[in-house]
């Protein structure tokens, strides 16, 4: 089975952050980048699934031309090939032009002989949280599509199970493929580079493309930061010798077992 | 007019998250063009979810019903949605799993823009979480039919005068095509290692991060768990190494609690984890860095090692009782 994984470049965000000079983005100078959590499950999925069923893992990416290290970071861990689609400034894209230049590329890929049974993104940025450019791609390329997916095994045929925590319990699906999947972590845990492996994505083979300028655009109009609320906190003492007080707090909250 | 879809626990309650929703769409009427307010309900409707309805406020209830809807499919149940929104306004649902994944297929089958996580509506357009809540973007859809999920805890429920809801009866058909993502089968959880819900709805939960130090470390914090009658929440590094299932993560890509009560013992305070734990109604930090953020966001802090001060909590507590 040959996997398309889509990742995205995101600031590694740990502490407090701060708007760049335009007021439209974050200032991400000064931090590191990384993945989602989804994506890299997602990451980890496709190279089980190709291991078990002697496929291969195209990773993908849409992004400045830094956005290179999160593709051999990938490969790093096992996918076998990436494509970098370059945009100088992806903040531009909206979620229906991101949709469209990765199905352009697909479609391309295809021409060329390179199809793709299955096609994997996280189930939301980690840093947009659009939560609609699996469901924009699918439909773009005619493919049916899942959200929420922790793990998926081949079913025979083409043809995958597909499992996801729903509002009841673990709900099941079963999806012909070619299809889109949007992963949501939990289900598998992300693998580290080996030593190989960082060998091997130093080497990476890595497609470029282009992406044209965005047509329908980002609807966001600037982000604002949370007020910075001067919050007041009761230091109830240290050590262990603050125990009464924390539990004369618990009492007062009433959740304290009798 | 706005369109809200409202989800429904086993008992046929009108969720929680619904109800922020429908409140949510009630209080923003003026900019969300939605001076009228219809709830669809698809499954059973309840007399006790038709009698919450109208105590939210709903002047018509789309029920629908039928055997093309009755297992879950995304496609199938937006299509239902599509057919009954209207042409300008609002459609809306609550930022669950669902309300998401059902927005972005109305949005792309009715041609118009989605902004997921909406926390406020004015003139000036909509408001809505990026970054796990550390930052929000303002955005204007344009399109004559504006396609959101709130935010969960972006709104609190609010009764009003009930309304006598007209309820209309819908038993849709679906298309072939849409049918091909149903849900084949549900397994309810027997395993709590997948098992959220005691984390979800737990008046107390006690948070552990790093800090405990191992797989071995939890015993105090369990111990804690217990005379709380409460749940354990960790954090993502905690799941990472392995230690607990990601059953128990709270954050952004685990769960969104709403305790009474979060006591975060040597969690340091990521904005992923914080992400999660933003309806706690008191926050309590157990830290040995008073500058850490978990410390300067809590309402109340102890400063020290988590395994002597939990230890020492835990003491208390069992003298107390006697």
């Amino acid at each position: 089975m040959d996997i398309l994984v889509c990742i995205k470049r995101i600031p590694d965000i740990a502490g407090q952050i701060t708007l760049d000079g335009s007021g439209t983005d974050i200032d991400d100078a000064g931090l590191g980048h990384t993945t989602s959590a989804h994506e890299e499950c997602a990451v980890e999925l496709a190279i089980q699934t190709a291991a078990a069923t002697g496929g291969k893992v195209t990773v993908l990416t849409l992004g400045p031309a830094e956005a290179v290290e999160q593709l051999r970071a990938a490969v790093g861990v096992g996918a076998n090939d990436g494509i970098l689609i370059e945009a100088e400034d992806s903040g531009a894209f909206g979620t229906e032009d991101i949709a469209q230049v990765i199905g352009d590329v697909i479609r391309d890929r295809t021409e060329g002989g390179q199809n793709f049974d299955l096609v994997l993104l996280g189930n939301d940025a980690a840093d947009t949280g659009d939560f609609q450019v699996p469901i924009r791609l699918a439909y773009d390329l005619g493919y049916p599509v899942l959200t929420s997916i922790s793990t998926f095994s081949p079913a025979g045929g083409p043809v995958i199970e597909a499992r996801g925590i729903g509002p009841s319990g673990t709900e099941i699906f079963s999806l012909e493929l070619p299809a889109v999947v949007a992963v949501q972590e939990g289900g598998v845990d992300p693998r580290y580079p080996s030593i190989t492996g960082r060998m091997k994505a130093k080497k990476a083979r890595i497609a470029e493309y282009v992406a044209p300028e965005p047509g329908a655009g980002n609807p966001r109009i600037g982000l604002e930061l949370p007020p910075d609320t001067a919050n007041e906190v009761t230091i109830l003492g240290e050590g262990p010798d603050a125990a009464g007080a924390l539990v004369d707090v618990l009492e007062e909250i009433g959740v304290i077992r009798s | 007019m706005s369109l809200v879809f409202v989800e429904t626990d086993e008992s046929g309650e009108v969720a929680l998250t619904s109800a922020e929703a429908l409140t949510f769409a009630r209080t923003n009427a003026d900019v969300l063009a939605g001076s009228v307010l219809e709830a669809a309900v698809i499954g059973t409707l309840t007399e006790s979810a038709h009698n919450q309805l109208a105590v939210l406020g709903v002047d018509r209830i789309h029920h629908l019903e039928s055997a093309d809807l009755e297992a879950y499919s995304a496609t199938a149940w937006a299509q239902a949605l599509v057919d009954i929104a209207p042409e300008t306004g609002t459609v809306l649902a609550s930022g669950t799993p669902r309300g998401m994944e059902l927005m972005a297929h109305v949005a792309v089958r009715t041609g118009e823009r989605m902004a997921a996580n909406v926390v406020a509506a004015d003139e000036e357009g909509l408001l809505r979480q990026v970054l796990g809540g550390a930052a929000f973007e303002r955005l204007q859809l344009g399109g004559d039919l504006q396609v959101l999920t709130l935010a969960g805890h972006a709104c609190k429920p609010e009764e009003t005068t009930p309304t006598t809801p007209e309820i209309l009866t819908h038993s849709p058909e679906s298309a072939a095509e849409d049918l091909r993502t149903r849900v084949v089968r549900t397994e309810v959880e027997t395993d709590a290692d997948n098992d959220t819900s005691g984390l979800t709805q737990a008046r107390a939960v006690v948070g552990a991060g790093r800090g405990v130090g191992s797989e071995n470390g939890f015993g105090e914090v369990l111990e804690l768990v217990d005379h709380l009658g409460g749940a354990l929440g960790v954090s993502r590094v905690v799941t990472g190494l392995g230690w607990r299932p990601h059953s128990e993560q709270v954050g952004q890509t685990g769960s969104r609690i709403t305790p009474d009560v979060y006591i975060a013992c040597g969690i340091s305070g990521a904005i992923q984890h914080m992400a999660g734990i933003e309806g706690a109604k008191t926050l309590i930090a157990i830290n040995t860095d008073e500058e850490s953020t978990m410390v300067q966001r809590a309402d109340y802090a102890i400063i020290g090692d988590l395994h002597e001060v939990v230890g020492a909590v835990n003491e208390e507590i069992r003298s107390r009782r006697g």
